[in-house]
């Protein structure tokens, strides 16, 4: 049957338009009817469950009689593509047809599992889940068509949304889900999974089941967030990060066209909930971003941050001939190695900046805090794009003293995520906001908010000294990692794990690290801690390849060794027998080897991190301005099993050119505490003329399947830099490039 | 605060505004069309495209009063009648949004690309799409599937009447960049 979509957008809108409170939202493509997805208030689901006669099989699964199967996203969906990888495993294990199901983001609840997003953990953590309960649920249709048609359910199988007999009888999922519903729920451990050869949704190319609602600019994230009686606010915190408010000309922001109130927030000084600041009210989000401009506000700044990005880098600099503080590996004689008059050395200081994340959705909250009359209590209503769900209540229970079961919350979909949205100030800002007024209120930061309080993926330093001997083998390597700590400890993706390629694989090698304090606040950003690390290691194993006179293929298979699990059964360890596969499988792909185009240079790196192994090969040229072109870049993958190929090509791809775009430009800068950048004109992003081709290949191991949101960004920083090499015999050891002349 | 009279996807509206209010907070916060989307506010990340008669504008950087008589699209009236336009069913066949905030900005930019070339190539895409960002990186597909819309509006000139996609489109496999 073909339906006409547009006539579901519009009875969605209808639809929309009844609902009680207006977060009914459009979804997905099936063929039963309109779509509800995201943010439903449950009261509302249930209505709606009523209405078309659906059955709850388990938490994640209901089937209606028309036999629409809906299921239920638990994790936020940021771009990962999880809304869509995840039930297809659902539908996969009941034997549905993906065009009947329907996806809606769930609740937030302990009985969905995890609900979080980030370190590309989603599909390693709910397969088993997902599976299961695809499985339960197939196993209660195929109990009701057994007593439905009387003969045994061993002779039952489902496809295509119907349980099928060997006789060639069938029965609809639609025909038997009144029944289904009244089977017992089976037992976990009876449960018995499809093999990998008689899938026919997993492994295939779905279309995101947001990819409607996206396209056609319905409300869908968290900043479309419309309630009744809603006021629109802003937020402004003192540039140096932790200042407070002394005073500021808030009777001229009141008197502003559009603004309703404007007020001095002490906060408790928490980075994660309240800082100080000024909390504007208005009719319109333009009218509180234009009085947020006009505002005037003297900081006390004692207490803030002092961080400056120059005086790191002198500090680093003064430290770069020296070891570092802590010992993190020492094995062999590195020393002795580096003596022997006959081996060769070669040095490189690498240096990366703190970066922003820049999601395109900047942060917001819409909240509603209702005061108790009567006697009763207070309670808190949020719609938020985040992260990380479960933190939400009991964050704003914990500062307002509103019990957690008076606290609902709504997660939409995520314009971006990246690791920024874990936090919860924008959250805590927003009920703050809507406890002074008493009226809904809808926190939007500027793009200025968001650049410059931002969580940063963390900058750094790295000083490297190698040694090959006659025969070019790496017989010594001594590593000082400077990086940055906060409060005493160190900061995301600010470690240096004696782990981490290729130290275990060495006899002489020495690892080092010496940790310089900031205040600036630093989180997870895409990788963290492999998106910088990998630049430096896999450059630096190209720098001595190089030193070697050896080919970097060669050099570096020979450094992975032997094919060995380094901890057998642990996904999140390295594999050498996979790295080997995924970096020989790039280079052939890539052409290693060929002659190329005059000007044309050639870069391998290899990366493992978040339990995938993956290798890439960019071949770029570089014209005598240093405007660099890069003209493709060839990926081998192993992530085990590929849930959704045209998901997991998107994540890889976009990992990709969010990697170049990083490396070319992007840096953030502070000096007396306050980030130096702001918008886009001071901080430069790629654009589709610099997109490169890219070519992904997998490599479909019988590993169990992992996440791909994140592990193709890190290899692509030094695969490019090696290229420029190739082609300039220019070594690039600063990010951003454009520190160093480059620009696309 | 002062009254306008503006033509939205073909129909008046009024609104009550500062003649200052950029017409993407018109659009998202007086009239609840929330497909413009807030990226960056100084008109460089293309989120906020519309068409004013027909051209490509950034919503954020237009006065209200300075919309005058002009015909506003937005990404709500792209689509006519009950058929999606065609950038819409090659974004959804191409399955080009990761996040998708951008993808209502992108796609405005792409449909007056195709309105004045219908037949663009890869450097007339670049040319018209170099000030939409997308964080997530999805450049690739979209420079696909404005290929791809592109032949198909071509092909519905020949068979007028063609209707929707189908309920269930399966996202094309893209090994290769075409």
């Amino acid at each position: 049957m073909k339906t006409n979509l547009f006539d579901e957008v519009k009875l969605g809108l209808q639809k929309q338009g009844i609902s009680r409170r207006g977060f009914l939202k459009l979804s997905g493509i099936t063929g039963g009817g309109f779509v509800l997805a995201a943010t439903l208030p449950a009261s509302f689901a249930d209505e709606l469950g009523t209405l078309v006669g659906s059955a709850e099989l388990n938490t994640f699964v209901q089937l209606s009689s028309d036999g629409t199967i809906t299921i239920y996203s638990a994790r936020p969906d940021m771009g990962q593509g999880v809304k869509t990888s995840l039930p297809m495993i659902v539908a996969e294990e009941m034997g549905a047809k993906w065009a009947d199901v329907v996806v809606l983001q769930s609740a937030v609840g302990e009985e969905f599992g995890g609900q979080w997003v980030g370190g590309s953990n989603s599909i390693a953590a709910s397969f088993n889940m997902m599976r299961q309960m695809g499985a339960s649920a197939r196993e209660m249709l195929i109990g009701a068509a057994a007593e439905t048609l009387e003969l045994p359910r061993g002779e039952f199988t489902t496809n295509n949304s119907e349980v099928i007999h060997e006789s060639g009888r069938k029965l609809t999922f639609g025909q038997l889900a009144s029944l289904a519903v009244k089977q017992p729920v089976p037992d976990e451990d009876s449960l018995t999974f499809k093999d990998a050869e008689d899938y026919t949704i997993i492994g295939t190319s779905v279309s995101g089941v947001d990819n409607l609602v996206i396209t056609t600019g319905l409300a869908l994230f968290g900043i479309d967030t419309e309630v009744p009686d809603m006021l629109y606010g802003a937020y402004h915190k003192c540039p140096a990060i932790g200042g407070s408010v002394v005073s500021a000309n808030l009777e001229e922001i009141k008197a502003l066209p559009g603004v309703k109130d404007a007020f001095v927030i002490e906060g408790n000084g928490r980075i994660n909930q309240l800082m100080p600041g000024i909390g504007i009210i208005g009719d319109s989000t333009s009218a509180v971003f234009n009085a947020k401009q006009k505002l005037k506000v003297n900081w006390d700044e004692s207490n803030a941050s002092k961080d400056s990005w120059r005086g790191l880098v002198k500090t680093a600099n003064g430290l770069k001939d020296k070891r570092g503080r802590n010992m993190v590996v020492d094995k062999g004689s590195v020393d002795a190695q580096f003596d022997k008059k006959s081996n060769k050395v070669v040095e490189g200081f690498y240096t990366y900046p703190f970066v922003a994340h820049f999601c395109m959705e900047p942060m917001n909250c819409t909240a509603s805090y209702v005061a108790g009359k009567a006697g009763e209590k207070d309670s808190v209503e949020i719609w938020v794009p985040t992260q990380n769900p479960a933190s939400v209540g009991p964050t704003v229970a914990g500062l307002y003293g509103v019990e957690k079961e008076r606290i609902e919350v709504h997660v939409t979909r995520l314009g971006g995520g990246f690791g920024r949205r874990f936090s919860t100030e924008f959250v805590c800002e927003s009920v703050e906001l809507s406890k002074r007024v008493k009226r809904p209120v809808k926190l939007t930061w500027t793009r200025e908010d968001d650049i410059r309080h931002d969580y940063y993926r963390v900058g750094g330093f790295q000083a490297l000294k190698g040694a090959v001997d006659q025969k070019g083998k790496l017989v010594a390597w001594d590593q000082h990692f400077i990086g940055m700590r906060k409060d005493g400890k160190a900061v995301s993706g600010s470690r240096f794990s004696p782990n981490e390629f290729p130290l275990p694989n060495l006899i002489n090698a020495r690892g080092t690290s010496t940790m310089l304090d900031i205040a600036t606040p630093c989180g997870p950003w895409r990788a963290p801690g492999a998106n910088t690390h990998a630049f430096v290691v896999q450059s630096f194993i190209h720098e001595l390849a190089h030193l070697a006179d050896r080919d970097h293929l060669e050099f570096l298979l020979e450094l992975m060794g032997k094919r060995q699990w380094l901890n057998p059964g642990n996904i999140r360890s390295l594999n050498t027998g996979r790295a080997i596969d995924v970096t020989t499988l790039a280079a052939k792909q890539a052409g290693w080897g060929k002659k190329l185009p005059a000007g044309h240079g050639l870069g391998l790196a290899f990366h493992f991190s978040h339990a995938a192994h993956i290798a890439e090969v960019a071949e770029v040229s570089v014209d005598e301005n240093k405007k660099l072109t890069v003209h493709r870049v060839t990926v081998a993958v192993d992530v085990g099993p590929i849930i959704n190929r045209s998901g997991a090509l998107s994540q890889v791809k976009g990992s990709i050119i969010d990697g170049l775009s990083t490396m070319v430009g992007q840096e953030i800068t502070m000096e007396a505490g306050r980030i130096e950048q702001s918008n886009l004109h001071d901080y430069p992003v790629l654009r589709i003329p610099a997109a490169p081709e890219v070519d992904v290949h997998f490599i479909e191991s019988d590993n169990p399947p992992t996440g791909l949101g994140e592990p193709g960004l890190p290899p692509l920083a030094p695969a490019v830099g090696n290229a420029i090499f190739a082609a300039t015999g220019h070594r690039v050891r600063t990010m951003p490039l454009s520190k160093e002349g480059y620009s696309v | 605060m002062s009254k306008y009279t503006l033509s939205i996807n073909g129909e008046s509206r009024e609104v009550e505004a500062e003649p200052e209010m950029p017409l993407l907070w018109v659009l998202r916060d007086r009239l609840g069309l929330v497909g413009a989307k807030y990226g960056c506010g100084i008109g460089l990340c293309g989120a906020c495209t519309v068409h004013l008669d027909g051209s490509p504008v950034r919503s954020c950087m237009l006065r209200v009063a300075d919309v005058g008589d002009a015909s506003v699209t937005s990404i709500e009236g792209l689509a006519t009648g009950n058929s999606l336009h065609p950038l819409q069913e090659a974004w959804i066949e191409h399955d080009v949004a990761q996040c998708g905030y951008c993808q209502t900005g992108q796609i405005m930019s792409a449909a007056a690309l195709l309105a004045n070339n219908p037949t663009p190539n890869d450097d007339d895409i670049d040319a018209a799409m170099v000030g939409n960002y997308c964080r997530c990186g999805t450049y690739i597909r979209i420079r696909a599937a404005i290929h791809s819309a592109a032949k198909n509006s071509q092909a519905s000139v020949e068979q007028p009447g063609r209707s929707v996609v189908s309920h269930w489109v399966p996202a094309r496999t893209m090994e290769e960049r075409s």
